[in-house]
């Protein structure tokens, strides 16, 4: 029976192979009989030697991967549009990978027996078929043509996180920037501006004659060798050297040092005699390789959509793990990683600014909170952020604040895109409770602090732990000052928060066992977040806000502070600092092992040495609570 | 009492077919439990006033929709309310295949048996079907209900400083998740939109420490 639900589906797999090049009447057929199948995130799909089932898989919304479980390793991603588990089911055995939902996705389950009378009647269906099984077993270079199909052979040795630069092909820019040679300088330089380029292209009848890059606007332009009127074909640098592509990450770097130059011009037989296809770069060799921070930032600006930004994510996401593997240290790690994030954040904030249909009428600034504003947020989590704007007159502000959160719905879907999850809470910018005029935002944080009950301590704790993310700091600073005006003329709000930081659950019971999860889906887990970490951070907020200390929200760096200013605590408070560092990479290991948020253990899993090492923190954890108890007089003055 | 002698007396044979699948119990298991989740077009908001134009519903076992087993029936109507068309683009006897109202309730009542209901802001659809029920001397549906509208907001965490919305409609929960708003406003579409929403909700829910399919159904 044709439907709505079977047009939708149609409607969907027409755009992939080996669907594209059905008729449409067996496309209908086939879309009637499949199923819609919801997967958790990390729920299994199929798993090895199990019986093959009556369906193969396309992936709708989500991504899957597939991994050998015998040397664990992840053999292919597949993401919207990509076939698995076909060929199990065409060689009639059983499946020899498994298959796991890497985030929660939306599969069409489409039936072997409808789909194997339409392959066999379909030529073009036989040879896409063939061709993918073959191509995914040997060929090194797959990579661009990722065979995006089935549950192959386990003896493959393709594995696509291996990066070995003398095979692997290296991008280039094939959006081809190109002037005439006949360009004035001035025009040239104003299309590189534009284009956010550092070279460009000379064309003559479409055949490359000479390249100008920056160096070239600085040694013969600016040192006034050459007036900005001049035609481009006064300053390039000609001939060029040309390439076909398929040129591999290590024949470039060559080529580069060879003629010692930064560019290479890829043309269509890798002659100067044919048609230019792109310029080839230092910095896209650097990106294909991969594994440079510098490079991935410079990337992440260069991108155009909130899309391309994702896939730069799963890259931050390798260097992560492969910062942990090398043992460097959680400061540096948690800097680098958290500049990535806020580098992300602030493209979001550019494009969609950009899709804005005007400007910002007054100027403003995008907070984030919580983890990612303490620079502690290394895996994905939920986003937590504000917004705050410049005061305007009574009668514009209706106006100004329907601006502004537009444009932070705009910017909270394209997180969420990237990876963040919704604030299960709703704070984020796009709630209009949290997109306020700087006015607004004082009275609501006067309002808290003067009237300091369980709700309004944390909430006001939030905003001791923000950072800029984009816009003016100008904004932000004025908010602080507020705060810790507002705080000096309430001092009993400070012991109020000092209480809320004692509230969490203690992490070891009477016999100094660890305290496990009671029920729920967690049951008999860990909490390493609230038994462990968040005591951490909350003590050291109170204790840095107790000094009036202004500017640091990052919880080693509070406590580094501390030791300073009272140089007689100096011990407890490096073993704080040190305690949160270790909590943190260890609940970050546990996440990037587990594809999840690491706030759950299981104890189980762990060794009896990580096991001492969590015991350790503990003891931290314990002697900080004790000197909050005591400094503030908490129990006096609450109880 | 009187309930007794009615029952026997006058209802049709669908009807009691209806009733005596309640006597298999619902699993207990989420994944065995079949929801259907509906959604009906109509031509206004009044109980009595209004029809009933199309009924869309897709059944979840699971955790899997099959395309083939959907539900998509269209209504005859006598009466025709002009202003509501152009939000459903659902025009009188258009070129759907249209069907009597008591056959429609047969139909309906053999789809979802003792399936559990789910629907966004289901008092709405379950007053129309009821009313639509007792029209042809039949009594109230006897399914078990969700509401997805409801189960959202126990997804969302609750603090004093932010309440949540008292309603969130289900272009919002459409949004949130991420699902293309294609075929908005026909039954069929609907109850899809509300259908992955909902498997998304249960997702959410199942985190929570307190979460069983028992207090679901309460």
């Amino acid at each position: 029976m044709k439907n709505l639900i079977s047009e939708r589906v149609a409607d969907f797999i027409k755009n992939y192979p080996p669907f594209n090049v059905l008729d449409v009447k067996s496309l209908y057929l086939l879309a009637e009989q499949v199923l819609i199948i919801y997967k958790e995130k990390n729920s299994i799909v199929f798993s090895v030697d199990e019986n093959p089932h009556a369906h193969f898989y396309l992936v709708h919304k989500g991504a899957v991967t597939l991994t050998n479980t015998t040397t664990n390793t992840i053999i292919d991603f597949c993401d919207e549009g990509d076939i698995f588990g076909l060929r199990p089911l065409i060689a009639n055995e059983n499946y020899k990978l498994e298959a796991k939902a890497h985030e929660e996705c939306i599969l069409y389950g489409i039936p072997i027996e409808v789909f194997r009378p339409i392959a066999k009647q379909n030529e073009e269906v036989s040879v896409f078929l063939m061709e993918s099984f073959a191509s995914n077993t040997r060929n090194p270079y797959s990579k661009n043509q990722k065979g995006q199909l089935y549950g192959f052979d386990v003896d493959s040795d393709k594995n696509k996180d291996v990066n070995i630069p003398d095979l692997q092909l290296a991008n280039y820019s094939k959006k081809l920037i190109s002037c005439s040679p006949r360009t004035t300088i001035q025009k040239a330089a104003e299309l590189m501006t534009k284009k956010h380029i550092g070279s460009i292209l000379v064309v003559s009848n479409e055949l490359p004659v000479g390249i100008i890059t920056d160096k070239d606007l600085r040694s013969k332009v600016i040192s006034g060798k050459h007036p900005i009127t001049a035609t481009v074909r006064t300053i390039m640098t000609s001939p060029v050297i040309t390439y076909p592509k398929k040129l591999t990450i290590t024949q470039a770097q060559m080529a580069m040092m060879k003629s010692n130059i930064s560019h290479l011009v890829i043309t269509e037989d890798g002659t100067v005699n044919s048609k230019a296809l792109g310029i080839m770069s230092k910095h896209d060799v650097m990106v294909s390789l991969g594994d440079n921070p510098a490079v991935l930032v410079k990337a992440i600006k260069r991108t155009q959509k909130v899309k391309q930004i994702k896939q730069l994510r799963k890259s931050v996401m390798i260097l992560l793990s492969g910062y942990l593997e090398q043992n460097i240290p959680l400061g540096l790690i948690a800097k680098i990683i958290s500049e990535l994030n806020d580098t992300c954040i602030k493209q979001v904030v550019e494009l969609s600014l950009a899709k804005m249909n005007e400007k910002p009428p007054v100027k403003f600034a995008w907070l984030a909170l919580g983890s990612q504003g303490r620079s502690e947020q290394l895996l994905h989590t939920d986003q937590d952020n504000a917004l705050v704007f410049e005061n305007v007159p009574e009668a514009e502000l209706p106006k100004t604040t329907a601006y502004f959160l537009e444009l932070a719905k705009r910017v909270t879907k394209g997180l969420n895109t990237i990876g963040y999850e919704y604030c299960p809470a709703d704070m984020m910018a796009s709630n209009p409770k949290w997109c306020l005029s700087l006015q607004e935002w004082n009275n609501r944080l006067s309002y808290w602090i003067s009237n300091p009950g369980p709700n309004e301590v944390l909430m006001s704790s939030i905003f001791f732990d923000y950072s800029l993310a984009y816009g003016e700091r100008d904004l932000l600073d004025q908010m602080s000052e507020h705060i810790f005006r507002t705080v000096e003329k309430y001092p009993i709000f400070l012991v109020h928060i000092a209480n809320g930081a004692l509230q969490s659950p203690s992490p070891t019971g009477f016999f100094r066992q660890f305290v496990v999860e009671q029920d729920g889906q967690h049951k008999d887990f860990f909490d390493l977040k609230s038994r462990a970490l968040r005591p951490l951070i909350d003590a050291a907020r109170v204790l840095i806000l107790s000094h009036s200390i202004k500017g640091i929200s990052n919880t080693w760096e509070r406590y580094e502070k501390l030791a300073e200013l009272e140089p007689n605590n100096q011990e407890l408070y490096m073993a704080c600092s040190y305690a949160t560092k270790a909590l943190l990479k260890f609940r970050t290991r546990q996440g990037l092992l587990h594809h999840d948020s690491g706030r759950f253990i299981e104890l189980e899993e762990l060794t009896k040495q990580e096991k001492m090492k969590l015991k350790r923190t503990f003891k931290a954890i314990k002697e900080i609570q004790e000197l909050i108890t005591l400094r503030f007089k908490v129990a006096n003055i609450l109880g | 009492m009187a309930l007794f002698s009615k029952k026997s007396k006058h209802l049709p044979a669908f009807w009691t077919n209806y009733e005596n699948r309640f006597k298999e119990k619902i699993a207990a298991d989420l994944n065995e439990i079949t929801f259907v989740v509906l959604d009906t077009e109509t031509t206004g908001f009044s109980f009595d006033e209004d029809r009933i134009l199309s009924i869309g519903a897709v059944k979840i076992k699971h955790e899997t929709i099959a395309v083939q087993e959907v539900l998509d029936i269209f209504l005859e109507q006598e009466k025709f309310n002009k202003d509501s068309v152009p939000v459903h683009g659902l025009l009188k006897n258009g070129q759907r295949n249209c069907i009597s109202e008591i056959n429609a309730m047969e139909q309906f009542l053999d789809y979802i048996g003792n399936a559990v209901i789910v629907a966004h802001h289901a008092g709405f659809d379950m007053g129309m079907l009821n009313m639509a029920l007792n029209r042809n001397g039949l009594p109230n549906l006897k399914n078990k209900v969700l509401d997805t509208g409801v189960l959202y907001k126990r997804t969302l965490i609750k603090t004093y400083l932010i309440q949540p919305k008292t309603n969130y409609t289900l272009d919002e929960l459409a949004e949130k998740f991420s699902i293309s708003k294609k075929d908005r406003h026909t039954a069929l579409g609907d109850a899809y939109i509300t259908a992955v929403a909902f498997l998304k909700i249960i997702s959410r829910l199942k985190e929570k420490r307190k979460f069983s399919v028992k207090k679901l159904l309460h």
